[in-house]
């Protein structure tokens, strides 16, 4: 091989990042689909193939039950995330002057650990915490509100926050990317502010939704923080209950297979979305 | 404007959503009652002065900035190269090289760290701080990588040429003029790799084994409600450490690029 040609240099210089990257994303799903196929008996591990652990992670309700909440709870806080952003990318790409400006205010709460984020949240919706001190402080109400904390409701406000620069950064980029004779145009042949809007700006945005729902959706699936410090007992996902097998319950080849299951669902309900905005995306075209 | 006034009004109230959490943390440090609620006792600092006498906060403050360090490093000489090659050179597999590295990003964080335990305890690797910091480089990748690509977009190759031509050889080259034009990026890279390591929790969690970093060393305060004020103020501390150093590493990667995001 020619050590000089521009494509050989190419490769050179990205393999190392390109190998660390790739080692470090198959080796352990090798290991992972291995591990998952041994069974844990007490301190030490069967290593005899079996599917036992599939047995029983697909037939335990509570897996069942914590995998589809998990995913319930992404879709919401996809969802909401992404259409309390769009107005704000909306706003910064094609009516605000200082862009780079807003751009910069969105994302600065970001720069700050996300442990710290979702403790501050805790704070704020407790029982005796600062929205419910400052409510009765105002006079507003007379005795805490309990549906605050400890639930669904916690969790999803707490991922809405967390998430909205993810949302509104793909967002604010293929808004930029409109060509504003298009809507100009659309203007001219007689379409109103919002028939406009429909029609031309929004079917254009499409990738830019899809972009930032996978954002969003694939790491929330996942997520073990906000569940565990906001999300009480109505709260949990998947995530806790992987993190017990590889700590309390120290049941490696099952939290292994609990991994590969959380994948394989994410991987399956993100491709069901891609092609069906897709294709809800030049429909309304 | 004033036709925007509703969509105006929106993007304010949800700039308050966006802060005023964050904001919290600072707000109550100083708070001289140790219940986090309004109305606010009197204002101290001695929340902050105690943080110093905790033994076991320093050790994990210095784990921290080891891991963050070398994270760092590491992230960024791979991220270099890589970023290097993807806007300078076409090869075969450039897209899917592409979008690997950037995978890191989307992953689920417990589905990285359960699996990468897996993988280091198989390999012999106790968990420890080396296992925190290969974890880190995987994850602090991506950032490097678009960071270096932003920094060579606007580099113009004609400089490296005329370098060649006036017979310099590829090093040389390569350390006088592409490293001092492409250095803000690195320096942006570098201070962003290591803020992504310093606030990252699950992963330093799950491979951390008893040497905790940081935000570990938070999560385990976190749950007695004695130590709520001093959590605070080290969380506030932590706050203002992030903020500044990605205050800085936005201005170094300005200097390294006209793009807008």
């Amino acid at each position: 091989m020619n050590l000089h040609s521009e494509a050989s240099k190419g490769i050179m210089l990205s393999a190392p990042a390109t190998l660390y990257v790739g080692f470090l994303v198959a080796a352990p799903l090798v290991i992972l689909v291995v591990y998952s196929m041994w069974t844990q008996t007490y301190v030490s591990i069967e290593k005899t193939p079996t599917l036992a652990n599939y047995r029983e992670a697909f037939f335990d309700p509570l897996v069942r039950h914590l995998m589809i909440r998990s995913i319930l709870i992404a879709a919401v806080v996809t969802i909401a995330t992404v259409a309390l952003a769009y107005p704000i990318a909306y706003f910064i790409a094609l009516k605000a002057r200082r862009k780079t400006l807003w751009l910069l205010l969105i994302t600065i709460p970001f720069w700050s650990s996300y442990l710290l984020r979702v403790f501050a949240w805790k704070l704020i919706l407790g029982f005796n915490g600062v929205l419910n001190s400052a409510l009765m402080a105002l006079g507003l109400i007379d005795t805490p509100l309990t549906f605050l904390l400890y639930n669904e409701f916690a969790v999803v406000l707490t991922l809405a926050h967390a998430w909205a620069p993810f949302a509104i950064l793909p967002i604010f980029v293929s808004l930029q990317k409109i060509d504003p004779s298009l809507l100009e145009a659309a203007t001219d042949l007689g379409n109103s502010a919002f028939e406009s809007f429909l029609r031309v700006t929004l079917p254009l945005t499409v990738p830019g939704i899809i972009a930032a729902s996978l954002i969003i959706f694939i790491p929330t699936v996942g997520d073990y923080v906000t569940p565990s410090l906001v999300g009480g007992s109505d709260g949990k996902m998947i995530a806790n209950l992987i993190q017990v097998q590889f700590g309390a319950a120290n049941n490696w080849p099952l939290g292994a297979t609990m991994s590969l299951l959380a994948m394989l669902s994410v991987g399956f309900v993100a491709l069901v979305f891609v092609i069906s905005a897709t294709g809800l995306g030049r429909r309304i075209r | 404007m004033k036709r925007f006034l509703g969509l105006r009004t929106y993007t304010l109230v949800y700039l308050a959503f966006l802060y005023l959490p964050v904001l919290l943390l600072p707000l109550f440090s100083f708070n001289d009652g140790t219940i986090v609620a309004f109305p606010i006792k009197g204002w101290t600092l001695k929340w902050y002065g105690q943080l110093g006498a905790q033994d076991t906060l320093v050790q994990a403050l210095m784990n921290s900035l080891v891991v963050g360090g070398l994270a760092a490093l590491l992230a960024t000489s791979m991220g270099l190269f890589a970023a290097r090659s993807y806007v300078r050179y076409r090869f075969r597999g450039k897209k899917v090289s592409e979008a690997l590295v950037m995978l890191p990003l989307v992953v689920p964080g417990i589905i990285v760290a359960s699996s990468m335990l897996v993988l280091f305890i198989s390999l012999g690797l106790k968990p420890s701080l080396t296992a925190v910091i290969l974890g880190h480089t995987f994850l602090a990748l991506p950032f490097s990588v678009s960071i270096m690509k932003s920094a060579f977009d606007d580099f113009d190759v004609s400089l490296e040429e005329a370098a060649y031509d006036l017979g310099s050889g590829v090093f040389e080259t390569f350390r006088r003029v592409t490293l001092p034009m492409v250095a803000p990026g690195i320096v942006a890279s570098l201070l962003v790799s290591f803020t992504v390591s310093f606030d990252e929790f699950v992963l330093a969690f799950f491979l951390s084994g008893n040497e905790p970093t940081l935000p570990v060393y938070i999560w385990s305060q976190i749950r007695f409600p004695a130590k709520l004020p001093n959590t605070l103020a080290l969380g506030s501390l932590l706050l203002l450490a992030s903020v500044l150093l990605l205050v800085v590493a936005e201005f170094f990667r300005r200097r390294s690029t006209k793009s807008l995001v």
